[in-house]
């Protein structure tokens, strides 16, 4: 499994041609809390960069961006009754949904881990 | 600030960046019959005030009042007796001017008071939550629809022909810009059941359907129990919408939340909020709790302050358009504030017992007038069920057996001719409404009236 991040916060953890994408630490620590997430339903298709999930907390409301183009396999229903998950647990139990990825070339201009770490540093 | 009237400069080059010719220009969707063309027949360029109020009063005269004349108009408005107190509480300077109450420190008055409403709706409409008010039934209606999109991501509403013509008229125009599909119809006169289109709903909902849209009582008067519809919208996994024009009904009738309804709409109107010439009126809104998310309007909630007192706060706001533009829910980021405290006194005052007492009261009256009216020759009550409206088939074409009613001082009904010009089928139906304003005595002038017309 190997695990990208995006400007946007997101990160995507890939293994193989499925990937699940969720928020970042960083983000969640932004967000505060967290108090309700839309995640797509299974069978939408997203696409790089557009819109895939609205996450709102007690401070903003926020749009979560696809990090990769591809069809949604699972939204993550746990979610819907304790969104708090994401302040927990962002980066396991706070996922927000799995695709299956339809051009795992799109990951190229991903950051990995040490980059994003650098990069939130710079913020 | 100072006040800098605009020269005919820059009028001009306002109009230019639009495209317009003319400032009548930007009224070109008022049909021409509805606008002025030029000065007032008879009043003089320059006149004394006095001069001028005399001539505008015997202008007025002219009208037919509601409150001066046996009044069976309905159709979507309900004259009711309207307590003086409404009046009297809503034109306190602390509600009639109150801004939006985006402040609660400084709006607690009139939160408690949306609260209130929202409480009072919801209750009415047996759902669990109500937003702060719509403009009014018909957007409501259109709001309703949007948001089962939203619910199920699909795109196609089934529309009742019992929904009131104006209501599928002004969500047509909606639809044009939004993509969704409306599946429409005219009513028929069926007897015992007019409107009744369940049967046609029911074989209509398919995996494509966002919501069905039916009225009840639909605009002929019927009643009828939603409920085997609900189930059936439930197992194609579309949402039932309700639309209530009428919300003195539910006093009588069971709500449209009991029998499964997913959202329920509707005008205010009725309570609290006179006929005002057409506007402004109230919209009703209300929804199962789990789809809070995908209400569009304001809303209200109940929390505690910092020192664990009761208080009200607008609450998830996230929905509107002035945090989310246009990812918003609605792009009605406002309310019916004044009506909707209108309606919330109100309804206070009728209370419980008060509002089931004056559904029984408007529903005797209309059960009184129907079986009088049944008894002129040439007239038919199409109606089995119906709280306080009725649709009659008369022997003539009723528009212009309407106008002779009225050039006798008589507001005898709504013709169907009028709801639905060029529907040879329902030329000859008259829908007539009769609430608590209406005596005996009126019934009877309208069925001596009715009687001579028909001749």
């Amino acid at each position: 499994m190997t695990i990208f991040f995006t400007e946007e916060h997101e990160w995507i953890a890939v293994e193989g041609s499925t990937a699940t994408v969720g928020i970042t630490d960083y983000a969640q620590s932004q967000l505060g809390d967290v108090v309700f997430v839309e995640v797509p339903p299974a069978g939408t298709a997203v696409e790089k960069g557009k819109e895939a999930a609205v996450v709102e907390s007690v401070k903003a409301a926020s749009d979560v961006y696809a990090p990769v183009s591809g069809q949604v396999i699972e939204g993550n229903a746990a979610l819907e009754g304790d969104p708090a998950l994401v302040n927990t647990s962002p980066e396991a139990d706070g996922w927000f949904f799995k695709l299956t990825l339809s051009d795992p070339s799109e990951l190229d201009g991903l950051m990995d881990d040490a980059a994003y770490k650098a990069f939130v540093d710079s913020l | 600030m100072r006040y800098l009237p605009l020269t005919d400069a820059d009028r001009a080059s306002m109009l230019d960046v639009i495209g317009a010719s003319s400032i009548d220009d930007l009224f070109i969707d008022v049909p021409a019959e509805a606008r002025l063309s030029g000065p007032v027949a008879g009043l003089p360029l320059h006149a004394s005030e006095m001069a001028v109020e005399r001539k505008l009063k015997a202008m007025a005269a002219k009208n037919l009042v509601a409150g001066e004349s046996p009044f069976f108009l309905g159709a979507g408005a309900y004259r009711h007796h309207i307590p003086a107190t409404v009046d009297h509480i809503i034109q306190r300077g602390e509600f009639l001017t109150a801004y939006t109450p985006y402040q609660p420190e400084i709006a607690q008055g009139t939160l408690q008071a949306l609260f209130e409403f929202q409480t009072q709706v919801a209750r009415l409409f047996g759902c669990d939550v109500a937003n702060a008010s719509m403009y009014d039934g018909s957007t409501a209606c259109w709001e309703a629809i949007g948001m089962a999109r939203r619910v199920t991501r699909r795109k196609k509403a089934i529309v009742s022909g019992g929904l009131h013509p104006h209501y599928v008229s002004l969500c047509k125009t909606m639809a044009k810009f939004t993509g969704d599909t409306l599946e429409t119809a005219l009513p028929d006169l069926t007897d015992g059941a007019p409107g009744d289109d369940l049967d046609r709903l029911i074989a209509a909902i398919d995996g494509e359907t966002s919501c069905v849209v039916v009225q009840n009582p639909n605009i002929l008067g019927h009643v009828a129990d939603l409920s085997e519809l609900a189930a059936a919208c439930h197992a194609k996994g579309a949402l039932l919408v309700v639309v209530v024009t009428e919300p003195v009904s539910l006093g009588l009738i069971k709500s449209p939340g009991e029998m499964g309804a997913d959202i329920v709409v509707g005008e205010g109107q009725s309570i609290g909020v006179g006929l005002n010439f057409g506007g402004p009126y109230v919209g009703l809104f209300a929804c199962a709790e789990k789809y809070v998310r995908q209400m569009p309007g304001r809303l209200c909630g109940e929390t505690v302050d910092a020192s664990g007192k009761r208080g009200f706060v607008l609450t998830l706001s996230t929905r509107e358009q002035h945090i989310r533009r246009e990812k918003a829910t609605s792009n009605i980021c406002t309310n019916a504030g004044l009506c909707a405290m209108a309606f919330t006194v109100h309804m206070s005052l009728l209370g419980e017992a008060g509002l089931r007492k004056l559904a029984e009261l408007n529903h005797a009256n209309a059960v009184a007038a129907a079986d009088r009216l049944a008894k002129v020759p040439g007239v038919e009550v199409v109606n089995g069920a119906f709280f306080n409206e009725f649709t009659l088939r008369l022997s003539k074409e009723a528009r212009p057996v309407v106008h002779t009613l009225a050039a006798q001082g008589v507001l005898g009904g709504v013709s169907l001719g009028r709801l639905y010009p060029g529907a040879e089928g329902l030329a000859n139906g008259l829908v007539v409404a009769v609430t608590e304003t209406a005596t005996a005595e009126d019934v009877e002038r309208l069925a001596s009236a009715l009687e001579e017309a028909l001749v």
